[in-house]
């Protein structure tokens, strides 16, 4: 079972950071295991990132994304101790989703 | 179960609608494992990926900046930034060129959020790194070259 996100979002001259490290296999499918059998593809397929309840950033993965994937983008009009909470869904059905408050 | 699936590739196009049908237990798993068979992440050529995108082969524009090292030595782990100077981006796209399945992801963004994103790809192998940027429903592109001394989608 996937671990929790670790997220950061800091507030500087009006536009918040929002730095995401997420923890996932993010296996791609083309792998095979030491005797030859293929790893299934096991990754993080759809993300929502959002600043309170309104969606700033969506996002759509394949397996083509790293191991533990990191993502970090910007948006205006946040303001410190705002909530940004980013969920995730992985081709297996498995989802998560964190939060933080801005800093 | 044709029909079911198109319903459901439809509600993907918001992924937050997505995360909602799980919880309502409307998408099962295995119907989950169907949608990501979506037609752009199963592109195999850029002719295919641009398709998918709803394009034909975007101009390059020089307000695209993709930010990645020229040589990459662990291919597992290539940071890639994408920002884009275009007025209204609404989408990128970061595709690398010679792994099997071209599209790596796709961001969307909000209307206060700034195109400017970075993340981590894999890259089997030396290849172009794409960033197709959708801005007032017109697509451009930008490419860079990335060099890799280790594959990264190896067994």
């Amino acid at each position: 079972m996937a671990g929790p996100m670790r997220i950061r979002a800091a507030e500087k001259d009006g536009i918040v950071e929002v730095r995401v490290l997420m923890s996932h296999p993010m296996e791609t499918g083309q792998r095979k295991d030491s005797s030859g059998n293929p790893i299934p593809a096991h990754h993080i397929s759809a993300l929502t990132a959002k600043h309170n309840d309104k969606v700033v950033l969506t996002a759509e993965m394949s397996g083509s994304v790293s191991t533990n994937p990191y993502l970090a983008f910007k948006f205006k009009g946040g303001a410190k101790g705002d909530k940004v909470s980013v969920s995730w869904v992985d081709n297996k059905g498995e989802s998560r989703t964190d939060e933080v408050q801005i800093s | 179960m044709n029909e079911k699936r198109r319903d459901v590739l439809k509600a993907i196009s918001g992924a937050g609608i997505f995360g909602a049908l799980i919880s309502a237990g409307i998408v099962t798993p295995a119907m989950v494992y169907a949608a990501d068979e979506r037609k752009i992440f199963a592109a195999k050529t850029l002719d295919e990926a641009f398709a998918a995108l709803g394009t034909p082969k975007p101009a390059e524009s020089a307000d695209i900046t993709i930010t990645a090292p020229d040589i990459a030595e662990n291919g597992a782990v290539v940071p890639v930034g994408v920002a884009s100077k275009i007025a209204k981006t609404e989408q990128v796209a970061i595709l690398v060129e010679k792994n099997p399945n071209m599209v790596a992801a796709t961001f969307t963004f909000g209307e206060n959020t700034l195109p400017d994103l970075q993340t981590r790809i894999k890259m089997g192998q030396t290849s172009d790194v794409l960033a197709v940027v959708k801005a007032d429903g017109k697509f451009y592109m930008a490419r860079k070259e990335v060099k890799v001394t280790l594959g990264g989608c190896g067994g």
